[in-house]
C-alpha cells in the first residue's frame, strides 16, 4: 500500500517536470482521436444509411469493413507507413479504418429496425424522402448510431495510444517511453490518461444517448 | 348530385414476379361525402385497391381520378396530404409526442404554431381524448385504441376531404372497436367526409358503410348498399360471404330508411317513432316488447316520412335469407 502511494507520488513529481510534454501528448491524443471519429462518422453514417436501403450490396459492404477490422490495428499502422509515412496521416488512417464498422453496423441496424408502417404512414400523409429522413429516420435511428459512436470512440482513444509507434505523438508516448525505459511511473501516466479520456468520452456520449431516448421511457 | 370523389378507370395492378392480378380492371365511383367500405377476405386485393389511390402503389394499367383530375398530373407530396391515411399498425411516430404527431402535416403546411395548437386540440376533442391528459404523451404510454384515436386525428390534422382506412381496428379489442366505430360514424356524419374503409369484417362493413364494396380475387363482386347486397346479392360467391351474418347481424346492418314505406305526411297516429337511422334489430325489439305491428319513421327535422310494419321486417329478413341461400 505504502509503495503504491510512493509510486503515485512519483508519477506525479514526473509529470510536474515534464508539464509541457504532457500538455502536447494530451492535446495530439485528443486532436488525433476526434478526427479519426469524425472522419469515420463521416464515412459510416451515409455508408450504413445508403446499405440499408440497397438490400442485396449491403451484406457485401459490411462484411468487407468487418473482415478489415480483424486485422490488428498495429498491423494496420504498419502496412500503412510505406505508402502513407509516419505521423498523423497514417494513424488516422488506421484509427478511422477501426472506427468505421461500429458506427456502419450500428446506423445500419438502426434504420433496419424502424418500423415500416411509421415510414408508410410518414409517406401517406405526403413527407417527401428528405423530410422523412431528417424527421423521421435518423431521429429513430439516432439512439443505435450513438451506440455505435460509443463503441468506435472507446476503440479509437485507446488505439491511439499505437500511433506514437508510428511518430504520431500523443500519450502513447508516454507509455513506450515508460516501458522503453522500465520506468513504471511513466507507463502509469500514460495509462491513466487515457483511461481518464475514455471514461470522460463515454460519460458524455452517455448522456446524449440518455437524452435522444427520452421518449423510450416513462 | 353529389361530385365523384375518386373514379377508378379499368385499374389493374400486378406485382412483380407474381403470376395472378391483385386488382383486375375495376370500375368505380365515389362521390363525395359517402362512407365506403371495402370488404373481401385475406388476399382479395382490398389494401392493393386502397393504396392505389394515394400511390402507395401504383397501378399497372387503368386511371384514377381525384375531382376529375388524373392523379398522375397532381404534384404527389401536395395531393398526398388531402387524402388522410390510417392503416391496422397505426404507424404514429414513436419519438414525437401526441400533439406532434398529430402536428406533422400542418407543420408542413407552415401553418403557425397557434393555430396548430388549437388545432390539436379541437382533434382530440373529436376523437374523445382529453388534450390535456394525452398531448404531451408518446405513443407508447397509449393504449391501442387511444393509439389508433391518435392515428385517426393525425390523418384529419390538415382537414383532408378523403379518408383511406385499412382495416384501422382490425387489432382493437372487441368493446373498443365498437366505441370507434361509433365515433367514427358521428365523426363521418359531422364532416362529411368521404372514407374508403377496407375490412374483412362482414359486420362491421355493414355497420359503416352506406355503401359496400365486395371483393374476391381482385374483381369487385358487387358495389351496393348494405341492404342492397343483403336482399339482392349480385351472385353466389356474395351470397356465400353474407350467409356468415345471421338474421340477428342483417337486422342490425337493415337501417329503418332502407325498407320504410311511404306514407302520408299529414296522418300523425300516435304510434312510436324512430329515426331514419334506426335499426330493424331495435325496431323488432320493440315490437316484441310492447307487442306493436308497425312504427312511423321521422327525419331530423321530426316530420314523417314513412313507415315500419311487422309484416314488412319479416318480409325483409326472409328475402335475404331466400335469395342468399
Ligand atoms: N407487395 C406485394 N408484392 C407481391 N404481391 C403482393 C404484394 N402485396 C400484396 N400482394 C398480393 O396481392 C394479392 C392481394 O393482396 P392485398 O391487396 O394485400 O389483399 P387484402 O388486403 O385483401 O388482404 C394477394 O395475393 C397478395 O399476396
Ligand atoms: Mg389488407
Amino acid at each position: 500500500m505504502r509503495k503504491g502511494n510512493r509510486m503515485i507520488n512519483e508519477s506525479i513529481a514526473y509529470l510536474l517536470l515534464n508539464i509541457d510534454k504532457y500538455y502536447d501528448a494530451v492535446i495530439i491524443h485528443i486532436e488525433i482521436s476526434l478526427a479519426a471519429i469524425a472522419v469515420s462518422f463521416m464515412i459510416a453514417v451515409p455508408l450504413g444509411i445508403w446499405c440499408s436501403k440497397n438490400g442485396r450490396i449491403s451484406y457485401s459492404v459490411i462484411n468487407a469493413f468487418t473482415i478489415l477490422r480483424i486485422i490488428p490495428s498495429l498491423a494496420v499502422l504498419v502496412l500503412a507507413m510505406p505508402i502513407l509515412g509516419t505521423g498523423f496521416v497514417p494513424a488516422l488512417f488506421a484509427l478511422t479504418l477501426l472506427a468505421i464498422p461500429p458506427i456502419l453496423i450500428n446506423t445500419y441496424s438502426g434504420f433496419r429496425n424502424i418500423d415500416p408502417s411509421v415510414l408508410e404512414c410518414a409517406t401517406g400523409m405526403g413527407m417527401n424522402a428528405s423530410r422523412i429522413l431528417v424527421g423521421i429516420e435518423i431521429p429513430l435511428a439516432m439512439p443505435l448510431i450513438l451506440t455505435g459512436l460509443r463503441t468506435s470512440a472507446a476503440e479509437v482513444i485507446a488505439s491511439a495510444t499505437l500511433a506514437s509507434y508510428i511518430g504520431a505523438g500523443g500519450l502513447g508516448d508516454f507509455i513506450f517511453t515508460g516501458i522503453g525505459m522500465n520506468d513504471v511511473r511513466i507507463v502509469l501516466i500514460g495509462g491513466m490518461s487515457v483511461a481518464l479520456l475514455s471514461v470522460l468520452t463515454e460519460i458524455s456520449l452517455a448522456a446524449v444517448q440518455h437524452m435522444v431516448t427520452k421518449y423510450q421511457r416513462d | 348530385m353529389a361530385r365523384t370523389a375518386i373514379e377508378f378507370r379499368n385499374v389493374s395492378k400486378q406485382y412483380a414476379n407474381t403470376s395472378q392480378y391483385a386488382v383486375a380492371g375495376v370500375n368505380m365511383r365515389i362521390s363525395e361525402g359517402s362512407f365506403i367500405t371495402i370488404l373481401g377476405t385475406s388476399g382479395s386485393g382490398k389494401t392493393t385497391l386502397l393504396k392505389m389511390v394515394n400511390r402507395i402503389y401504383e397501378a399497372t394499367s387503368g386511371e384514377i381520378l381525384y375531382f376529375g383530375e388524373h392523379i398522375h398530373n397532381l404534384n404527389l407530396e401536395e395531393y398526398r396530404r388531402k387524402i388522410g391515411y390510417v392503416i391496422q399498425q397505426v404507424g404514429l411516430f414513436p419519438h414525437m409526442t401526441v400533439e406532434e404527431n398529430i402536428g406533422t402535416i400542418p407543420q408542413l403546411l407552415k401553418w403557425d404554431t397557434d393555430t396548430i395548437a388549437k388545432r390539436v386540440d379541437a382533434l382530440l376533442e373529436l376523437v374523445c381524448l382529453s388534450p390535456l391528459d394525452f398531448k404531451k404523451r408518446y405513443p407508447r404510454q397509449l393504449s391501442g385504441g387511444q393509439q389508433q384515436r391518435v392515428g385517426l386525428a393525425r390523418a384529419m390534422a390538415a382537414d383532408p376531404g378523403i379518408m383511406l382506412m385499412d382495416e384501422p381496428f382490425g387489432a382493437i379489442d372487441a368493446i373498443t372497436r365498437q366505441n370507434l366505430q361509433e365515433e367514427l360514424i358521428r365523426i363521418q356524419r359531422k364532416l362529411n367526409k368521404t372514407i374508403l374503409f377496407v375490412t374483412h369484417d362482414v359486420n362491421e362493413a355493414f355497420k359503416l358503410g352506406e355503401k359496400v364494396v365486395i371483393m374476391h380475387e381482385g374483381t369487385i363482386q358487387q358495389f351496393d348498399t348494405p341492404y342492397g347486397i343483403i336482399t339482392k346479392p349480385a351472385n353466389g360467391y356474395v351470397a356465400r360471404l353474407i350467409e356468415t351474418q345471421d338474421i340477428v347481424q342483417r337486422l342490425k346492418v337493415l337501417k329503418a330508411q332502407s325498407v320504410m314505406l311511404p306514407v302520408d305526411p299529414q296522418l300523425s297516429d300516435c304510434a312510436f317513432r324512430v329515426g331514419t337511422e334506426e335499426s330493424l334489430h331495435n325496431i323488432l325489439t320493440y315490437f316484441l316488447e310492447n307487442d306493436q305491428k308497425h312504427v312511423l319513421v321521422e327525419d331530423n327535422r321530426r316530420g314523417i316520412v314513412g313507415k315500419i310494419t311487422w309484416e314488412q321486417l319479416k318480409g325483409s329478413t326472409r328475402q335475404g335469407k331466400v335469395l342468399s341461400a
